[in-house]
């Protein structure tokens, strides 16, 4: 186990202040627990610690970077990951990534930012590695005990007592799988795309991909270069966005569109134009139309995919029916023999260390917080970095953490403002924050517009401002 | 007021550029923060080499001395982006100290970065003002000509002729576009990360007078430091040492 850290009265050194079920509980005092130490949580402690509080971050690996850390088990990122956000759009807003940098980089670069921004700001002594949260339970006073043991269970569980929490223990690492009639009899090789690394498990095989998010397109278009033959499989018709757009990385030309001001109806019907224009009607290919307008799904950017398809080297599938013993069979009554199914179909959230009712957690497993991050009258919890944007998602957690700490201490300085900015919270905690309507579908409940989603911060940044 | 929507400089990033970077480390890590150093304009990072880049060194402060990029067609936002990026390049969190319109670059550039500390040394904060004040300077700039600096303006008379003159054949040129900017003066967003801002400068100054150093300090909340008897270019004048001893001191204790 790799800990760092301080000796000034923490862990076994310090003395219990407080029992809990008979056993003790250090108080660490004013000092603010982080969980997780991927992108999310390094921000939330090096804008807590910016705004003068102390910060335990509690870290279930053994090194920064989360998600894009490729070599940690939960990891999320293949080998070829490429961002689908251009950089001004990815990187904090106060820590530039090198202008030398591609449009868009690679994975590998993005957890040297992370392990750059974690050295520059110094934020390693505050991380205990190696180190899982199991437990956070409310105490008095809006105070938090959490209960945290080495990962993988050993050695002794410890408890601390902190003034406020931060859950940032990622989104994108729970596998979700769809069930299939026939799957259990199913004897070919499936997997979750969580566990696909790399293309050397596509070579020379027949691939079925299933699954047009992000994960999926990339998939797909690494089976069409690697694999035998590659079959797609999407249960909707999409818009799939190309990475550059009139000479321009695309969501730097959809933002020039959203500084004009133009109106969402317009801009749809330019970026469809666009799309049209460059790569023509993809039912040509055999792919369904897209059942909704541009924006009303969480953005697909893929050059090659199209690419691929007009190659036949990606063949378009409509949604799987059943399994049968050896082979796939599709809802048009297609049966195809794949030698392995990637299911693409996503992630979802997991909070398995604390009572899924604080987070106002309904029966398919989605959190109620406004803003996608503040629970209902639990001002010393947040959420960062639950939400799914049009862009990248850094910036907003970024702003997300700004806000709480402010929040956390107009609490002190003014209380009764505090109060009433919190009451103002709770009553929006059903508020979305998208300017289309997306659609219903499992992934989308979080979606967020970044500009939507930006304005309402700053206004919420400008009444915690005392 | 904090500027979250940041749309035209998310659709038209500042394009990337080569820039120059000198640096001098300390024989011991004493954990003591990077500082870096910014040119105004026309300077370079080689007005730091002179004396201050080793000096600071010396102190125990990883020193850095940057120019500015050299593009004829950079903006005032292109400045600072350029020490934003040098800035966040740096392997701990920096104090960045800045020298006449650099110093103006870089107030911008405190609103994109979270810099330990800065120091604004002789600042040209621009406005019709500077124009104003230094026609002879300015009127040519404003039509895409090269800042005359007379060695007579940036030194005190204590720097030999020969070496003042020779430091002013050195100088370059700033961008037009960039000169242009400077003298529309639009004011710098608030600083992020709530950095300590010292400024520095000299009434004896020939191209910034007293007052306006003073109102940049009112700005940021203090008094200037002034180190009467030298010249706009403080780390060059014969007394080079006192303002950076005293700058050095000042991050010392704070
Ligand atoms: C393939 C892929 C590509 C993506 N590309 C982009 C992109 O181009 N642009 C973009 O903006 N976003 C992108 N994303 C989305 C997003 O950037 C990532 O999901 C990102 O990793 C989220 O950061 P995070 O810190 O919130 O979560 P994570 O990176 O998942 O980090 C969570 C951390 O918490 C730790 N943790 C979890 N539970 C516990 C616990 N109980 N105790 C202690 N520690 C715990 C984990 O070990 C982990 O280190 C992409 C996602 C994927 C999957
Ligand atoms: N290169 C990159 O930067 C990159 C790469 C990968 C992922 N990401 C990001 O990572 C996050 C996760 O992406 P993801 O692609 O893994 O997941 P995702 O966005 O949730 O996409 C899941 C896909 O599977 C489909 N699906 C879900 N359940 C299904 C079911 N029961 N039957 C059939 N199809 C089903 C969804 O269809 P519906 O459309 O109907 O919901 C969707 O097409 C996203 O934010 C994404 O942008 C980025």
């Amino acid at each position: 186990m790799t800990t760092s850290g301080y000796s000034d009265g923490y862990g076994d050194t310090g003395q219990a202040t407080a029992w809990r079920d008979g056993r003790p509980v250090y108080d660490r005092g004013d000092t603010v627990c982080v969980i997780g130490a991927g992108p999310s949580g390094l921000t939330a402690i090096k804008n807590l610690k910016e705004a003068g509080f102390g910060v335990d971050c509690y870290e279930r690996e053994t090194s920064v970077g989360g998600g894009w850390n490729y070599r940690h088990d939960r990891s999320p990122v293949y080998a070829s990951t490429h961002l689908i956000s251009s950089k001004p759009f990815t990187q904090f807003p106060d820590f530039p990534m090198p202008d030398d940098w591609p449009d868009y980089p690679k994975h590998t670069q993005l957890l040297q930012y992370f392990e750059h921004y974690a050295d520059h700001f110094e934020l390693r002594p505050h991380i205990w590695f190696g180190t899982e949260v199991v437990k956070v339970e409310p105490t008095d006073h809006g105070r938090w005990d959490v209960t945290t043991r080495s990962t993988g269970g050993y050695g002794g569980e410890r408890i601390h007592r902190y003034a406020a929490v931060v859950i940032a223990n990622g989104h994108n690492w729970f596998p979700r799988m769809p069930a299939y009639d026939g799957l259990d009899g199913y004897k070919g090789e499936l997997i979750h795309s969580s566990s696909y690394k790399d293309a050397a498990q596509l070579r020379g095989r027949k691939v079925l991909v299933v699954g047009a998010g992000n994960t999926g397109c990339d998939i797909a278009v690494e089976a069409a270069q690697q694999a035998n033959r590659c079959w797609h499989s999407t249960r909707r018709g999409y818009w799939y966005s190309p990475k550059y757009a009139l000479g321009r990385p695309t969501d730097q030309v959809n933002d020039t569109l959203l500084w004009l001001r133009l109106p969402l109806r317009l801009r749809q019907s330019l970026a469809a134009r666009t799309i049209r224009s460059t790569v023509g009607d993809l039912a040509r290919f055999g792919l369904p139309q897209p059942d909704h307008k541009v924006y009303e799904s969480h953005p697909i950017v893929n050059s090659l995919l199209v690419y691929y398809l007009g190659h036949g080297a990606i063949q378009p599938v409509p949604d799987i029916k059943q399994f049968h013993r050896t082979s796939v069979e599709l809802t048009d009554g297609r049966e195809i023999e794949p030698d392995l199914v990637v299911m693409a179909t996503g992630y979802q959230p997991s909070f398995e260390f604390i009572d899924p009712e604080l987070l106002g957690m309904t029966a398919d497993g989605k959190p109620r917080l406004a803003m996608h991050a503040f629970p209902k009258r639990l001002p010393t919890l947040m959420v960062a970095g639950l939400l799914q944007p049009d862009s990248g998602v850094f910036p907003l957690v970024h702003w997300q953490v700004v806000t709480f700490a402010r929040l956390l201490r107009l609490r002190d300085t003014a209380p009764a403002k505090a109060a009433a900015v919190f009451r103002q919270l709770d009553s929006e905690a059903d508020k979305r924050w998208t300017d289309a309507k997306v659609r219903g579908t499992a992934r989308h409940w979080f979606e967020v517009s970044h500009i939507s989603y930006l304005k309402g911060i700053e206004r919420l940044l400008q009444e915690a401002t005392a | 007021m904090i500027k979250v929507l940041r749309q035209k400089e998310w659709a038209f990033p500042v394009p990337a550029a080569k820039r120059e970077v000198l640096r001098a480390t300390p024989e011991l890590d004493e954990g003591k923060p990077p500082v870096l150093f910014v040119p105004g304009f026309g300077h370079g990072a080689w007005v730091y080499h002179e004396h201050w880049l080793e000096h600071a060194a010396d102190r125990g402060f990883p020193a850095y001395a940057m120019s500015l990029r050299d593009n004829k067609d950079a903006t005032l936002r292109a400045y600072a982006h350029d020490v934003a990026q040098v800035a966040a390049s740096l392997p701990k969190r920096a104090v960045i100290v800045a020298h006449g319109a650099g110093a103006l670059a870089a107030a911008h550039a405190l609103a994109r970065y979270p810099a330990r500390a800065a120091v604004l040394m002789a600042p040209v904060f621009g406005g019709v003002g500077t124009a104003l004040r230094n026609p002879f300077i300015c009127l040519p700039a404003l039509f895409g000509g090269r800042l005359r600096l007379p060695a007579s303006q940036l030194f005190s008379r204590e720097v030999p002729a020969s070496v003042a003159r020779g430091y002013a054949k050195r100088l370059g040129r700033a961008s037009s576009k960039a000169q242009w900017q400077l003298l529309r003066g639009r004011a710098p967003e608030d600083p992020v990360g709530d950095p300590p801002v010292l400024v520095v400068g000299s009434p004896d100054d020939r191209i910034v007078p007293d007052s306006a150093v003073r109102k940049v300090a009112r700005r940021y909340g203090g008094a200037p430091l002034l180190f009467p008897g030298m010249g706009h270019d403080l780390m060059l004048d014969a007394r080079w040492r006192e303002p950076i001893d005293a700058i050095l001191d000042w991050l010392d204790k704070s």
